[in-house]
C-alpha cells in the first residue's frame, strides 16, 4: 500500500489524469453529472456558433465567440481533471494491490489434514469450502478460516504494516486473505469466498472507485444543484425574449447573443460545485484508505460524520491492552520482599510488557536490583499461550507465575494445596478491576501481583473533544459495575455497560436507535458480529474473524480502535466540503451578475452600465473574464476537494459562523476580485 | 422623513409583535382540539355540521387523503365561483343588472379566488353583482385561507409526529379554521370598519349632485373609440361638464374585513382600498395593515407552540422581519425622496413638517400619505395580500420594485394565511440542508432527517415559481397578445407585464397596473399561472409532511444544527433572498433598476 503521506500533486498521477480529463468528454460519462452535463451542451452550442461565425454567418465577432468556447470546453476539461485526480491515487493503490492478486498455485487438500491427499490447483480455481495447506513461504491463495495450526502471517501486501502477525485457528485471530504471505509454520485454510469476491477484490474495486455509488447527502445535493441549474436555464433561456422587447421597445441596440446567454448561464449555474462533487465524494474514500480504513460501503462513511453514540471497548481503546503491575500482596507468612524477588525472577524472561512491568516495579518500589541473567545460571521458561505462565529454574528452586487457574493445576500437580487466601486475594483484586497473577514457588504459592488497567494517555481529551462534537462516548466491558464506574469516570466516557455480554451490546446498540440515535461501534471477535451488523456504523478490526469483517461496513487494517474517531472526522469532512464549496459556488452568482448583466444589456440600455462597479474594460472582456473565473474556480478548489476542508472539534454553531465566513462570505467577494484581476490580464496581453 | 412617520411604522410592528403571542396561541388550540371559550357559542353547530355531513373528527388522514381532500374541496369551491358568476345575471342581488363575465374572466376570477390570489382582471362595482361578490367572492375569502391553513397544520404534524402517517382531518382543520378563527376576527374587524364608514348595505348604485360641479377637457374619440385628430395632428378636445356622479353602494364592510385578514387582496371596488369606501380613515387603514400581516405573523408563533419549542417560532418571525424591514424602509426611502422629474418642474417634494410630509404622492390617496402607502404596499406583498391603498405602477421605479421583490422571494415572508409559512419552510429546509453540510451532519430539522426525497420535493416547491413566472412573462413579452395590452413602453411596461405574473403565479393578486389584463390571453395564461403557483407548491408541502411523519425523531445533542440562533436565522434570510434575487435580477435589471437609472440619469443631479 502507498505511503500514507502522499503527496496530491505527484505528478504520475497528473499526468494519467491529464489524459483521462479528455477522454471523460465522452457524452456517456458527462451525462452521469446532471450540471456538467449542461455545460457540456453550452460548449457544443457555442462550438457551432463559431463555426457558423467562421463561415461569415456569426451572431458577434468568431474571436469572442472562440475565446468563450474554449473556455467552455476548459472549464469541462478541469472538471474531469479533478475528477481523474481523485481517481488516479487509488488507481495508483490499486495497482500495488493487483500485483498481490496474481495467480497462486495452492496445495488442495481432499480432507482437513495435513496427511490427506494433496492436489495442486492454480488459486482462480478454488471455490468457497475447499481446503489447502499453506506452508512456510507460500502465499495464501484465497480468503479464507484457519481450522488448523498456527503461523505467523506477512499481511504487508493488504496492511502496509511489515510486521508479522500471527494466525491461528479457531478464537479471533482465525481469518486469512488472499495473496499475505506465511513466514513460519504451516496452516490449513477453509476457503470462504469464490474468485472475484475476495478482499482483494473488493478493496481494489473501492480504491478504483468503480464500486462508488452516490451517497444519499450526494444525492440530494444533486438534487439541490439540478434544480439550480433548471432556475438558471429559464433564467437566461427568458433573457432572449426580455431582450427582444427592450430592444423593440428601447428602439436601441442590440438583441443579445446565444452566446452571451450561454456564457451566462454557465457562469451562474453551480459548476464550481458540480465540476468537484465526484471528486470530492472519491477522494473522501481515498482519505479512508490512507487512513488505513477499507469502506465496504459509501453510506458508512457519510454516516460515519452523522453518529452520536460511539461504543467502545474497554480494553485495547480506553486502557491499554497490557496491564501493568502496581502491588505484591503476599499471603500469611510471606514477606512482600520474598514475593517480589520471587516475581521478578519469574517475570525475567517474560519480555510482554506486563512482565516487564512486575520486574520494574519490584526493582523501584523494593529496591530488588535486577538480577544478572548470566550468573544465576538460571534456565528460564518463557511465556507460551499453552502453558499460560513463565518461570524461571534455579538451583534447588522453581518460580512460576501465571493466572490462579493455571497457577493451582501447577501447584496440585505437585501434590501443593492451593491456599484458599490465595482465592480471597484473587477475588479482592478483580473486585478493584485489576487482575491477578498468582506466583508459585515450588508447590507453594507465596502470593499474587496486582496488575491494574492503565488509562490511554490523551484519551480523556479525546472524549472531551468528541462531546464537543456533539458525539456521546459509551464504554462497554465485561468488568463489574463498580470497576466499570472507576476507569470510566478516570477516562471520561459519559457513560459505560458493564458486565457485558456479547448480547448486551446488540440490545444496547437496539435500544439506543430506537430512540433514533445512530450508533458505531468497533469489533474483532465472531460474537461481536451480530452488534457490527446492527450498528449504523461498523468498524471491523482486520485482524478479526472473517464474521466480524463481514458484518462490518469498514475494515480497519491498522486494527486501532480508535480509529473510529478519525473515521468519523473524515465523514464529517467529507460533508463540510461539499456544504462549503455549494455555499461558495452559489455565493459566486452575486459577482458573475454585476460582471455580465451590464455588458449583455448596456447595448440597449447604456445606463446599465452604471451597474459595471467593476469596471470592466468592455462588454466582451466581462462576459470572458466571468467565464474564465469560472473555469479557474473549479481548477484552484481541486487541492481544497481532494484534502477536504479542515475540520476543527467545536460546537455546531461555531463551526457553522467559521464556515459561512470562508465560503459564504469568502464566495461573495472573491469573484469580485478575480474577475476584475482577469479583466486586467486580458486587457494588457490585448486579447480583447 | 418626518418623526410622524417614524413613529407611525415603530406602533405598527409593536402592534404586530404584541398580537403575535396570544393570537399564535390560540390559533394552536383550536387546531389541537383543546377547549376554547368559542366552543360554547360554536361547538354545537360544529357538531351539528360534522353529523350532517358524516365527517369523523377522529378519522385521521395520511397525506394522500388529505391532499385528495384539498383538491375536490377547492375543485368544487372553483365550480361553484365559476357558475355564480355565470348566472348572476338571473340570480338575485343585482340591482344593476349586470351581466354575466366572459367564460374566461369567469375562469380567471375562478381560479382567482380558490387559490387565494384574488387577482382581480375586473373592476368590482361594475362586474360583479352583490350575490357574486357575497356568496362566490367572499366565501371563497373565508374558504381558501382556511384550506391555506389547513396545509400548514398538516405540515407541523407531519414534523412533530414520528413514525406514523396521520397528519389530521382535513375537513375538521378547514371547518374550525373558518369557524373559530376566521369568523369572529372577521365579524369584530366588520363592525369596527362599519364603524369608521365602510359601507355594508344592498341599495342600488345612488347618483348624487355634485356640490362643487367640476369640467375637464378630454380628447374626442370617433365611434370606434380612436382618438379624433385636428389639422395640426393633434387630439381635438372637447370640455366636460360634471355635475353629477354615480356612487356605488353594496355589502362592503364584510368583504373588506376577510379580505385583509385571509391574505385574500381582492377588492370589492376596483381600486380596493385607496377607495374610501373599503378604506376610509387613517383609523381604519391602520387596522387594515395591521390585519394584512397578523395571521401569517400569529401563524409563526402557532407553530413554535405545536411543535412544542417556541424558540422555532419565534427565529421564523425574526427572519421574516429581518427581510421585511429593510425592504420596508427603502419603499418608504424612495417614495419620500419623490421624483426627480417632477422636482424639475419646480415641485417641492422635500419632508417640511407633518403637515409638508412631501414625497412622490403621484398615485396616492391623501389621507394615507407617503408612509402609509409605501408600509401597505410592502405589507400586503410580503404577505399574499395584494390588496393595495395607493397605485404602485405610480411609485418611483425602486420603490415599485420593493413591492415586485417582495413577491419574488416566494411569499414566503409573512405570505399567505398558512401557505406563506409552509413556503418558509421549504426556504428552512434548504437552509438546513446547506447549513448541515457545513458542519458535516446530515441535516435535520426540528429532529426530522432531511433526505434526498425531502430535498427532490422542497427543491420543486422552491422551483416551480420563478420558473412560471419568467416563462409566462418571456410569452407575454414577446406575443402581440401579450405585448398590445401593455399601457406603458419600454422598461415600466415590461416591469407591467413581469409584475402581473409575479402577482399571479405567488397568489398574491396586487396589481401594478397600467396592463389591460382582461383580455383571453391574460386570463387563461393567468388562471394556469394561479393554479400552478397554488397547487404545485402544495403538493410537494404535502409530500414532505407525509414523508416527515414516517420519520423517527433524532435527539439533539450539542453537534445538532441550533435552528433557532441568530446565525441560523441570518442564514435562512440570506439563502431566502438569494434564491429570489439570483432567479430575478436579471429580469429586475430590465425593469424597475435600469428605469431608475434612466430617470435619475435624466433629471436627477
Amino acid at each position: 500500500m502507498g505511503t500514507k503521506t502522499q503527496s496530491i500533486w505527484d505528478i504520475q498521477i497528473i499526468r494519467m489524469a491529464l489524459l483521462d480529463a479528455f477522454l471523460k468528454l465522452s457524452p456517456r460519462c458527462q451525462i452521469r453529472n446532471p450540471v456538467m452535463f449542461t455545460v457540456y451542451i453550452g460548449s457544443i452550442l457555442t462550438t457551432a456558433l463559431f463555426i457558423q461565425a467562421l463561415l461569415g454567418h456569426g451572431e458577434a465577432p468568431a474571436k469572442f465567440i472562440l475565446g468563450i468556447t474554449v473556455w467552455l470546453w476548459v472549464t469541462l476539461l478541469f472538471a474531469n481533471f479533478a475528477e481523474a485526480m481523485a481517481e488516479g491515487r487509488g488507481k495508483a493503490q490499486a495497482l500495488s494491490l493487483r500485483k498481490a492478486r496474481r495467480e497462486i498455485v495452492a496445495k488442495k487438500l481432499a480432507k482437513p489434514d495435513r496427511k490427506s491427499k494433496m492436489t495442486l490447483i492454480q488459486s482462480g480455481k478454488l471455490r468457497s469450502g475447499d481446503i489447502v495447506l499453506i506452508e512456510t513461504g507460500d502465499f495464501i491463495p484465497s480468503d479464507g478460516e484457519v481450522i488448523e495450526g498456527i503461523a505467523s502471517v506477512n499481511e504487508s501486501a493488504i496492511t502496509g504494516e511489515s510486521a508479522p502477525v500471527i494466525r491461528e485457528s479457531g478464537g479471533d485471530r482465525s481469518s486469512v486473505t488472499g495473496g499475505t504471505q506465511v513466514l513460519s509454520d504451516w496452516l490449513i485454510v477453509r476457503i470462504t469466498t469464490n474468485p472475484g469476491e475476495t478482499f482483494l477484490d473488493t478493496m481494489i474495486s473501492l480504491v478504483e472507485g468503480a464500486k462508488r455509488q452516490k451517497t444519499p447527502n450526494e444525492l440530494a445535493l444533486t438534487i439541490l444543484l439540478a434544480a439550480l441549474t433548471m432556475v438558471f436555464l429559464v433564467v437566461c433561456a427568458s433573457l432572449l425574449p426580455f431582450s427582444i422587447y427592450s430592444v423593440i421597445s428601447a428602439g436601441s441596440g442590440k438583441i443579445v447573443t446565444m452566446t452571451v446567454l450561454i456564457a451566462l448561464f454557465v457562469c451562474l449555474s453551480p459548476t464550481t460545485i458540480g465540476g468537484l462533487l465526484s471528486a470530492i465524494g472519491i477522494a473522501g474514500m481515498d482519505r479512508m484508505i490512507q487512513a488505513n480504513v477499507i469502506a465496504l460501503s459509501g453510506r458508512a462513511v457519510e454516516a460515519a460524520g452523522d453518529i452520536d453514540v460511539l461504543l467502545l471497548d474497554k480494553t485495547g481503546t480506553i486502557t491499554l491492552g497490557n496491564r501493568q503491575a502496581i502491588e505484591f500482596i503476599p499471603i500469611e507468612g510471606v514477606s512482600v520482599g520474598e514475593l517480589a524477588e520471587a516475581a521478578q525472577l519469574a517475570s525475567l524472561a517474560d519480555e510482554t510488557p506486563e512482565g516487564r512491568s512486575i520486574t520494574i516495579l519490584a526493582k523501584e518500589k523494593y529496591g530488588l536490583r535486577g538480577h544478572e541473567l548470566r550468573e544465576l545460571g538460571a534456565t528460564f521458561i518463557p511465556f507460551t499461550a499453552e502453558s499460560r505462565m513463565s518461570g524461571a529454574n534455579l538451583s534447588g528452586k522453581q518460580v512460576r507465575k501465571g493466572a490462579s487457574d493455571v497457577i493451582e493445576t501447577y501447584v496440585q500437580e505437585q501434590n501443593g494445596i492451593f491456599p484458599a487466601q490465595a482465592h480471597k486475594i484473587v477475588e479482592q483484586i478483580s473486585s478493584k478491576g485489576g487482575t491477578a497473577l498468582v506466583v508459585a514457588e515450588g508447590r507453594k504459592v507465596l502470593g499474587a501481583i496486582y496488575l491494574k488497567d492503565i488509562i490511554k494517555g490523551g484519551i480523556s481529551e479525546r472524549f472531551a473533544q468528541l462531546r464537543k462534537m456533539g458525539i456521546k462516548t459509551i464504554m462497554v466491558t465485561g468488568d463489574n459495575p463498580l470497576t466499570a464506574a472507576t476507569i470510566a469516570a478516570e477516562a471520561g466516557v459519559d457513560d459505560f455497560l458493564a458486565t457485558a455480554k456479547p448480547e448486551d451490546k446488540l440490545k444496547l446498540i437496539r435500544s439506543l436507535q430506537a430512540k433514533g440515535h445512530l450508533v458505531a461501534m468497533t469489533g474483532d471477535g465472531t460474537n461481536d458480529a451480530p452488534a457490527l451488523a446492527q450498528a449504523d456504523v461498523a468498524v471491523a478490526m482486520n485482524t478479526g474473524t472473517q464474521a466480524a469483517k463481514e458484518a462490518g461496513n469498514l475494515v480497519d487494517l491498522d486494527s486501532n480502535p480508535t480509529k473510529l474517531i478519525e473515521v468519523v472526522e473524515i465523514g464529517k469532512q467529507l460533508l463540510m466540503t461539499r456544504g462549503s464549496l455549494t455555499t461558495f459556488s452559489i455565493a459566486n452568482d452575486i459577482a458573475k451578475y454585476f460582471a455580465i448583466l451590464p455588458a449583455a444589456f448596456a447595448t440597449t440600455y447604456p445606463v446599465l452600465n452604471k451597474l459595471n462597479i467593476m469596471h470592466l474594460a468592455t462588454p466582451d472582456s466581462a462576459i470572458l473574464s466571468a467565464v474564465i473565473f469560472n473555469a479557474l474556480a473549479i481548477i484552484f478548489l481541486i487541492p481544497l476537494a481532494l484534502r477536504g476542508v479542515s475540520y476543527s472539534r467545536v460546537s455546531a454553531g461555531k463551526l457553522l459562523r467559521k464556515n459561512i465566513m470562508i465560503y459564504g462570505l469568502g464566495g461573495l467577494i472573491v469573484p469580485f476580485i478575480g474577475i476584475k484581476v482577469i479583466d486586467l490580464i486580458l486587457m494588457s496581453m490585448g486579447v480583447v | 422623513m418626518s418623526g410622524n412617520g417614524f413613529l407611525q411604522i415603530c406602533i405598527y410592528v409593536l402592534a404586530l409583535l404584541i398580537i403575535t403571542k396570544p393570537v399564535g396561541l390560540y390559533m394552536a388550540h383550536v387546531y389541537e382540539n383543546h377547549p376554547i371559550w368559542l366552543d360554547r357559542l360554536f361547538g354545537p353547530f360544529e357538531r351539528f355540521f360534522y353529523r350532517l355531513s358524516g365527517i369523523q373528527t377522529t378519522d385521521g388522514m395520511d397525506w394522500k387523503r388529505y391532499l385528495i381532500a384539498m383538491l375536490v374541496f377547492n375543485f368544487f369551491g372553483c365550480l361553484i365561483v365559476y357558475g355564480i358568476q355565470r348566472l348572476q345575471f338571473y340570480l338575485p342581488l343585482n340591482p344593476q343588472a349586470l351581466s354575466a363575465p366572459s367564460p374566461e374572466l369567469s375562469f380567471n376570477t375562478a381560479t382567482s379566488f380558490v387559490t387565494n390570489t384574488n387577482w382581480q382582471s375586473y373592476g368590482g362595482e361594475t362586474t360583479m353583482s352583490y350575490l357574486t361578490q357575497m356568496l362566490a367572492l367572499t366565501v371563497q375569502n373565508f374558504l381558501s385561507a382556511a384550506t391555506g391553513m389547513a396545509l400548514l397544520i398538516a405540515l407541523i404534524r407531519g414534523i412533530r409526529a414520528h413514525e406514523s402517517s396521520n397528519l389530521g382531518n382535513f375537513w375538521v382543520d378547514t371547518i374550525r379554521g373558518t369557524l373559530y378563527i376566521l369568523l369572529p376576527l372577521s365579524f369584530v374587524f366588520a363592525i369596527f370598519l362599519g364603524s369608521q364608514g365602510v359601507i355594508q348595505n344592498f341599495k342600488s348604485n345612488q347618483k348624487i349632485t355634485l356640490l362643487h360641479p367640476i369640467s375637464y377637457q378630454q380628447a374626442m374619440q370617433d365611434q370606434a373609440g380612436h382618438v379624433m385628430n385636428d389639422a395640426n395632428g393633434n387630439a381635438k378636445m372637447q370640455t366636460i361638464h360634471m355635475t353629477e356622479q354615480v356612487i356605488p353602494m353594496g355589502p362592503v364592510a364584510s368583504q373588506i374585513a376577510i379580505k385583509q385578514l385571509g391574505t385574500n387582496g381582492g377588492g370589492y371596488f376596483n381600486v380596493s382600498s385607496a377607495h374610501p369606501f373599503e378604506d376610509p380613515t387613517p383609523l381604519s387603514n391602520f387596522f387594515e395593515m395591521l390585519a394584512i400581516l397578523f395571521i401569517p405573523a400569529a401563524l409563526c408563533y402557532t407553530l413554535g407552540v405545536m411543535v412544542n419549542d417556541r424558540r422555532q417560532g419565534w427565529a421564523l418571525l425574526a427572519a421574516m422581519f429581518l427581510i421585511f424591514i429593510p425592504f420596508m424602509c427603502l419603499a418608504v426611502f424612495e417614495e419620500q425622496q419623490g421624483n426627480p422629474a417632477f422636482t424639475s418642474f419646480g415641485i417641492d417634494q422635500m419632508a417640511k413638517s407633518n403637515l409638508f410630509p412631501g414625497g412622490n404622492m403621484e398615485g396616492k390617496e391623501t389621507r394615507f400619505g407617503i408612509i402609509n402607502s409605501a408600509l401597505w404596499a410592502t405589507a400586503t406583498t410580503a404577505a399574499s395580500n395584494g390588496s393595495v391603498n395607493a397605485m404602485h405602477d405610480s411609485f418611483t421605479p425602486l420603490g415599485g420594485l420593493v413591492p415586485l421583490w417582495m413577491m419574488h422571494l416566494g411569499e414566503a415572508v409573512f405570505g399567505g394565511v398558512g401557505s406563506g409559512l409552509y413556503g418558509m419552510l421549504l426556504f428552512v429546509i434548504i437552509t438546513v440542508f446547506v447549513a448541515g453540510l457545513m458542519i458535516g451532519r446530515t441535516p435535520e430539522y426540528l429532529g426530522k432527517k432531511i433526505e434526498p426525497y425531502e430535498m427532490k420535493m422542497a427543491s420543486i416547491g422552491v422551483l416551480i415559481m420563478p420558473l412560471i413566472v419568467l416563462f409566462f412573462t418571456a410569452i407575454a413579452t414577446v406575443t402581440k397578445a401579450g405585448v398590445s395590452a401593455i399601457a406603458n413602453p419600454g422598461a415600466h411596461g415590461f416591469t407591467e407585464v413581469l409584475y402581473a405574473f409575479t402577482s399571479m403565479t405567488n397568489n398574491n393578486g396586487s396589481a401594478f397596473a397600467g396592463l389591460n389584463t382582461n383580455t383571453p390571453f391574460y386570463n387563461m395564461l393567468g388562471g394556469v399561472a394561479m393554479l400552478l403557483g397554488r397547487y404545485w407548491i402544495a403538493i410537494p408541502v404535502l409530500v414532505i409532511a407525509g414523508s416527515l411523519a414516517k420519520k423517527k425523531v433524532v435527539p439533539s445533542g450539542e453537534g445538532t444544527l441550533v435552528t433557532h440562533s441568530p446565525l441560523f436565522i441570518v442564514l435562512l434570510a440570506s439563502i431566502t433572498i438569494i434564491l429570489g434575487a439570483l432567479s430575478f435580477l436579471p429580469a429586475l435589471a430590465l425593469g424597475p433598476i435600469v428605469e431608475q437609472l434612466m430617470l435619475w440619469g435624466q433629471y436627477g443631479h
